[in-house]
């Protein structure tokens, strides 16, 4: 039995942007995940920078918990710039 | 493409008052348009139609490299060949890209993959059909590839987000496929009279299966209704089928190739194309595995797997020993290491 482990990949579009993720791959070392990435998600210069993780490394947030998580964060409008009044006349603020 | 054939399903019966709340908010959020994302709670036949879909469309992209691989040796100039290489390696990356979201529901690659070996799953009928001249080439870019992106445009906007996501980036590149198969067209229904009759001779021959990649017709798709209300599937096969009509018969007149139907012919009252039957029965023998190339596609699959069977040992040789650490497999010698460091 063959042992791939699942990468997700990462991948940086151009520089000055974030890498983004865009999928995943069965890859047996990092190397060879590395390349496969390349060979299936950069096949018409979609990126300039690789990021492959192991899947199993990444924690994420689960979806039940999302209103505790962030409802708190849609009640606090005075974050926003735009919840303050600035009087006709004033510039550059 | 290619999702034709997976309009049977196992309704899930859910029992209990609190799975029906959930199941009512799941609706409302899809009927909202909202994505439903991988960890999302989401009811188990929603799981099991979109691995099905999913998986039945990863397959027919892989098994749709044997047709075309078929000529990548004889194409007719280099050019050509760079450009069918291309295409043959995008159908492996666009079954990558589907594989990998068919797994963000719980079902492993492996087991996908045995699923096809093992004949148990579902692809597409068009690629049981073979690849007997070049013109064919031509003919599956523009009939089949098109088709393909009939049915796929309206999958980028699927309500389960990692299956839409693949169909933005395979439809992308699936307009390249078609514009390359056109092109193939032009060329030879512009060129000798024996390479004329070769296009026709395509056309002729592919019409009729290329209409049949819609699936059934509605009336005999039973779960469609499910799928629709779900926004897995957004047009019915007729109005898919027909689009499909409407926008190629005007290409095939370009072409000064004649479609291979007597009942063709344009309703101006409609503004759509009357046209004739698909032999059903074809199709339902194809889906049977009675098809041209069923038997051969599949032996092809298997023995290309099992040859490879070397490669995948040897990759996972190198990986354990550079890197034992790492390397799960080298459970034992990671084991020892911890031992040595403790």
């Amino acid at each position: 039995m063959i042992n791939e482990k699942l990468w997700e990949v990462f991948i940086r579009s151009r520089n000055g942007l974030h890498h983004a993720h865009v999928g995943s791959v069965h890859a047996v070392d990092a190397e060879m995940a590395v390349e496969n990435a390349r060979d299936v998600y950069t096949r018409r210069g979609e990126g300039v920078s690789i990021w492959v993780v192991p899947s199993n490394a990444i924690v994420a947030s689960d979806p039940a918990d999302k209103d505790e998580l962030f409802e708190p964060a849609l009640t606090k409008v005075y974050r926003h710039p735009t919840f303050y009044e600035i009087p006709d006349g004033v510039a550059n603020i | 493409m290619y999702s034709q054939a997976l309009d049977e399903r196992d309704g899930s019966t859910d029992r209990n008052g609190a799975v029906e709340a959930v199941n009512a908010r799941f609706e409302e959020r899809v009927a909202a348009e909202e994505k439903v994302e991988p960890n999302d709670w989401m009811p188990e036949a929603y799981r099991k139609t979109l691995i099905r879909q999913i998986s039945q469309h990863a397959h027919s992209e892989i098994i749709g490299m044997q047709p075309e691989g078929n000529w990548i040796t004889r194409a007719p100039s280099l050019r050509r060949k760079a450009i069918l290489l291309a295409k043959v390696q995008d159908e492996a990356g666009h079954g990558l890209y589907l594989y990998a979201a068919a797994e963000t529901l719980g079902i492993s690659r492996e087991e996908l993959v045995d699923q096809l070996l093992e004949g148990r799953a579902k692809y597409s009928s068009i690629f049981n059909y073979p690849t007997l001249t070049w013109a064919d080439i031509g003919a599956i870019g523009w009939l089949v590839d098109g088709a393909a992106i009939m049915n796929q445009i309206p999958l980028c906007r699927c309500s389960y987000g990692p299956y839409a996501r693949a169909m933005v980036r395979i439809c992308k590149e699936e307009s390249f496929h078609q514009r390359q198969g056109f092109e193939i067209m032009v060329t030879l229904s512009r060129g000798t009279d024996e390479q004329k009759a070769m296009a026709q001779d395509a056309l002729s021959r592919w019409w009729w299966p290329a209409l049949m990649m819609f699936g059934p017709h509605d009336s005999e798709s039973t779960h469609s209704d499910t799928s629709m209300r779900w926004k897995i599937k957004r047009f019915t096969n007729d109005e898919l089928r027909q689009k499909f009509v409407d926008v190629t018969v005007p290409q095939a007149e370009f072409l000064g190739l004649r479609v291979p139907d007597d009942e063709l012919r344009f309703d101006s009252s409609t503004g759509h194309y009357v046209f004739g039957e698909p032999d059903w029965d074809e199709f339902k023998a194809v889906l049977r595995g009675e098809g041209p190339c069923n038997a051969q596609r599949l032996a092809h699959r298997r023995r290309s797997h099992d040859d490879g069977a070397w490669v995948r040992e040897a990759a996972e040789a190198h990986a354990a020993k550079k890197s034992p650490v790492d390397h799960e497999q080298s459970g034992a010698t990671r084991r020892r290491v911890a031992q040595d460091r403790s």
